[in-house]
């Protein structure tokens, strides 16, 4: 007492000398550490091998990247467009697809963006197949025309002096062959002079030294090449280069008025005419920005247009039912799970040991039977000819001609779900069961109560969370199941993962199934959330 | 002390055990992919055993054909291709290689000529829908029918416009639950002309005169998702009639005694065959090419013909179709196209589907669900 009374009021100091607070504070922070380390590699796992891959599947609903990365300059040129009902681009664009669609066929990802953009409008992933078949053949007649002029054109020599840099035309002749070329160089005064045939060129120089390991210094350029050659030419005769080939660009210059021309939106017409429907380009202009919404709003029925988004066609509208009838059979094995599974939790938790033992092996059996085998089983116990209908039919309740309709629907989805999904629902209210003392009912009893009065006043009260943790396990589970469904659901009987599996390995549109996954995992939270505002989630008990 | 010992031994050990075994599987494993069951018992006895015996290739099967081009997409994103053929259905195929995840082959570089030296592409002729496919077997989606159930007096059905016929035939029907062959037969059996099939389904009109047509036979109707639910069925008597593959009816009829008639009119044919995984090591590549060039050639798809009634994919092979493997029976009866058997099919357009699978796929199951 009399220490601290002499002390000036100061910070308290530890043994050694350093600032109490501060000292506790380290030990705090060690401690903290040391129980991270501990808990890092389960956190690690779970990040790593959970979070971040459902996180990129997640993802996908919204990215779209794949059209401005297969048609850039196409993607470009399409904002000039208004996109106004009965219009299709002008030529311009045309030329900016002739330009992406080769280099995309050399990169072989037309088709894929083909079939992209297929799940929007029907019949793009053919159109997509078919102009990448022939886009080589367009501006030939460019080339045909420039090599006429003077052979030289045909020439890679030709166009790597005109075009490249010549810090890379030093790089690439000391090259050894051995590894990669070094990466074709543009020369900046050719980019300035020529801008559309730089351009092209060094799509065309990137492409082939990538895709084919070839050398521009060796491979004659594509048509697209000359067509853009053409293209500067026409548009300001008086180009000129400096070097050794401006005589040939002098001369080209000049000749180029003369020149045979290709109408390239007649030639895409000619390959298939969707080019000249406005349903095309207004489908790729829709698509063009790097994310979309267009995935979640094809998840809920509707469709992505120029302004906004509208219903789709009645004939087409499949996921909102799908989403209620998920939700509604989801609640009705929920609720079949507690009427049976009640009961049988009950007498596990009252009936002596021994008898309670063989019970709760029953209950567990099923967890040992593989899925697919009880799932079966049910397919023989309820089908037309199956088990059930035919006992009802030899005992006389049901008519042979008037069998009931058990399985392939709704019913079959329930009856094979609340089975499967039963234990879920008798194991965590056994444990709450177990925990309730049985001298609260003869308390009950003996203060008057009639056996209902006691049951549903006292007992079940107490057994509440148990019901609630069940009810959570169980519908959880419920609402993302498939397999069950796919069997003994028929048409009226599966759920909305059934499409999400169908997507993911038939239709390979693995955004519309992001899209479904994440409004399903949605509408858990959702559920989740509005659980613990009811009930509280403080009050689930998993065990005792 | 012990403990670490005994840990740093046992990582040592599993780390050179898996090393070796990635080896291995460099040097002497290939995983060929295919459908199972019966079919890969087939490919077995007809391609693989062979094979084996005469490289010293051990040849792994994995039997994930059915989701086999998500799984080829998901390892195509991952860079690990682990498989080194995969067995897919025609229209799979052209998907595999739209989506890059296959490799473009060389049919006449890279498979075996006939005998009498035909090229392997005109040998195949058709059957090459797209660069990345080549053709094994034809097999077709046809109609069983339980005989012990037809009615007295009643003529057997003989084939998909009999499935609509509820007079005559009364009793549940199974159909694949997919619009494919199930679009086309509605128009067919509803009198439209086999040329123009396609053309009309294209339009509003046309989908809806299939829509209608369907909807007759509708709640008799049991929608199967796999060939062998479709099988079952007929087993169980729980459908009168039922589409299925050829080869599931023909292993239930002859193998497995069941009452069943087959009813081929209308058949539609389908083609399965080998893709090659793309990105694929050199030294794998290589491997997986000679395979293809002896597992493709004339004698060894006339072989499979022996275990499984599919169609050899090559001209050439079919004459040299003989008995069944261990029946002794003759396959060429059984096989689909049997002139007895093809007085009326059609070939699935796959270019088209292609385009309108998933329009179709969405209007189809906005229709079961009505």
């Amino acid at each position: 007492m009399t220490d601290t009374s002499t002390q000036p009021s100061g910070p308290v100091l530890a043994a050694d000398g350093t600032p109490l607070k501060r000292s506790l504070n380290r030990a705090l922070r060690r401690q903290k550490i040391r129980a991270l380390m501990l808990i890092a590699p389960l956190l690690l796992f779970i990040l790593i091998t959970f979070i971040w891959p459902i996180a990129q599947m997640l993802f996908r609903s919204v990215e779209n990247q794949i059209v401005s990365d297969v048609l850039p300059s196409t993607v470009a040129s399409l904002a000039d467009w208004d996109g106004a009902e009965g219009t299709t681009p002008g030529d311009e664009t045309f030329y900016a697809l002739t330009q992406d669609l080769m280099a995309a066929v050399v990169r072989k990802d037309h088709t894929r963006l083909g079939s992209r953009l297929n799940y929007e409008t029907t019949g793009i992933s053919s159109l997509f197949r078919k102009s990448g078949r022939k886009v080589d053949d367009m501006g030939e007649v460019y080339t045909d025309q420039f090599v006429g002029l003077d052979d030289a054109w045909e020439d890679p020599a030709t166009w790597v002096a005109l075009m490249a840099d010549l810090r890379w035309v030093a790089a690439q002749s000391e090259w050894d062959g051995e590894g990669d070329e070094p990466a074709f160089r543009l020369n900046a005064d050719a980019a300035n002079a020529l801008p559309k045939t730089a351009a092209a060129y060094q799509t065309f120089a990137t492409t082939i030294q990538i895709e084919d390991n070839d050398s521009p210094t060796e491979e004659e350029p594509w048509n697209t090449v000359y067509l853009a050659l053409y293209a500067d030419l026409s548009a300001d005769a008086s180009t000129q280069v400096d070097g050794a080939q401006s005589e040939l660009i002098a001369t080209a210059a000049a000749e180029v008025g003369s020149f045979e021309t290709e109408d390239l939106r007649a030639s895409f017409v000619d390959i298939d005419e969707d080019w000249d429907t406005h349903d095309t380009w207004s489908t790729i202009k829709t698509y063009s920005p790097d994310l979309t919404n267009g995935y979640f709003l094809n998840a809920v029925d509707l469709q992505k247009t120029p302004d906004g988004s509208e219903w789709r066609p009645e004939n087409e509208q499949i996921y909102i039912e799908l989403f209620w009838r998920t939700l509604l059979m989801s609640f009705a094995i929920t609720a079949s799970c507690i009427l049976l599974g009640y009961p049988v939790a009950w007498l596990l938790a009252n009936l002596p040991m021994r008898s309670a033992n063989i019970l709760m092996i029953l209950v567990l059996l099923p967890f040992w039977t593989s899925l697919l085998v009880r799932t079966s089983a049910w397919k023989v116990l309820l089908q037309d000819q199956g088990v059930i209908n035919s006992l009802l039919v030899w005992i006389g309740v049901i008519a042979d001609d008037n069998r009931l309709a058990l399985i392939n629907n709704a019913t079959g989805t329930i009856i094979a779900m609340t089975h499967i999904l039963l234990p879920f629902m008798i194991l965590p209210l056994y444990s709450v069961m177990k925990t309730i003392p049985p001298t609260y009912l003869r308390a009950a009893k003996s203060l008057g109560a009639t056996n209902w009065t006691a049951f549903w006043r006292v007992y079940f009260p107490q057994s509440v969370p148990g019901i609630g943790a069940g009810s959570i396990l169980v519908f959880i589970l419920a609402i993302g199941y498939y397999i069950t469904p796919e069997i003994v659901g028929g048409t009226k009987g599966v759920f909305i993962s059934n499409r999400i599996a169908y997507h993911i390995s038939s239709s390979l549109n693995w955004g519309l199934a992001a899209a479904l996954g994440s409004i399903l995992l949605a509408l858990v939270l959702l559920f989740y959330w509005l659980y613990d505002k009811i009930v509280g989630i403080d009050n689930v008990k998993l065990g005792g | 002390m012990k403990l670490t010992k005994t840990l740093l031994a046992t990582s040592y050990l599993t780390l050179t055990a898996t090393m070796a075994v990635s080896d291995g599987h460099m040097a002497s494993e290939m995983t060929i992919v295919s459908w199972g069951g019966a079919y890969t018992a087939s490919q077995q006895a007809a391609y693989h055993d062979p094979y084996m015996e005469n490289t010293g290739i051990a040849i792994i099967n994995d039997d994930s054909s059915s989701e086999g081009i998500a799984k080829m997409r998901a390892m195509n994103e991952a860079g690990n291709i682990t498989w080194d053929l995969v067995d897919l259905e025609a229209a799979d195929a052209i998907r595999a290689c739209d989506e890059g995840l296959a490799l473009e082959i060389d049919h006449d570089a890279d498979l075996a000529a006939a005998p009498d030296g035909t090229s392997a592409s005109e040998d195949f002729g058709d059957m090459i829908v797209s660069e990345c496919f080549i053709p094994q077997i034809v097999f077709s989606t046809t109609f069983g029918y339980r005989t012990d159930m037809l009615a007295d007096g009643a003529v057997a059905p003989k084939g998909a416009c009999d499935v609509f016929d509820l007079e005559t035939y009364p009793g549940r029907r199974g159909l694949n639950r997919q619009p494919i062959a199930n679009m086309e037969w509605a128009l067919l059996c509803d009198g439209v002309a086999y040329e123009d099939v396609y053309d009309i389904l294209e339009t509003e009109q046309g989908q809806e005169q299939a829509f209608a047509m369907l909807d007759t036979i509708k709640s008799e109707t049991i929608w199967w998702s796999s060939a062998a639910e479709s099988i079952q069925l007929l087993a169980d008597g729980e459908v009168f009639m039922a589409s299925s593959y050829n080869g599931r009816l023909f292993a239930a009829i002859v193998e497995q005694d069941q009452p069943f008639g087959m009813a081929w009119n209308w058949q539609m044919f389908d083609l399965d065959g080998w893709v090659v995984p793309a990105g694929l090591s050199e030294e794998r590549l290589a491997r997986t090419m000679d395979f293809l060039n002896f597992a493709t050639d004339t004698q060894r798809l006339a072989d499979q013909a022996k275990y499984i009634s599919y169609g050899p994919a090559r001209a050439s092979s079919a004459p040299l179709v003989g008995k069944h493997a261990t029946l002794g029976i003759d396959m060429a009866p059984h096989m689909p196209t049997d002139p007895n058997n093809a007085e009326n099919t059609f070939v699935n357009n796959y270019e088209w589907w292609a385009d309108y699978r998933d329009d179709l796929d969405a209007k189809f199951q906005a229709w079961l669900a009505q």
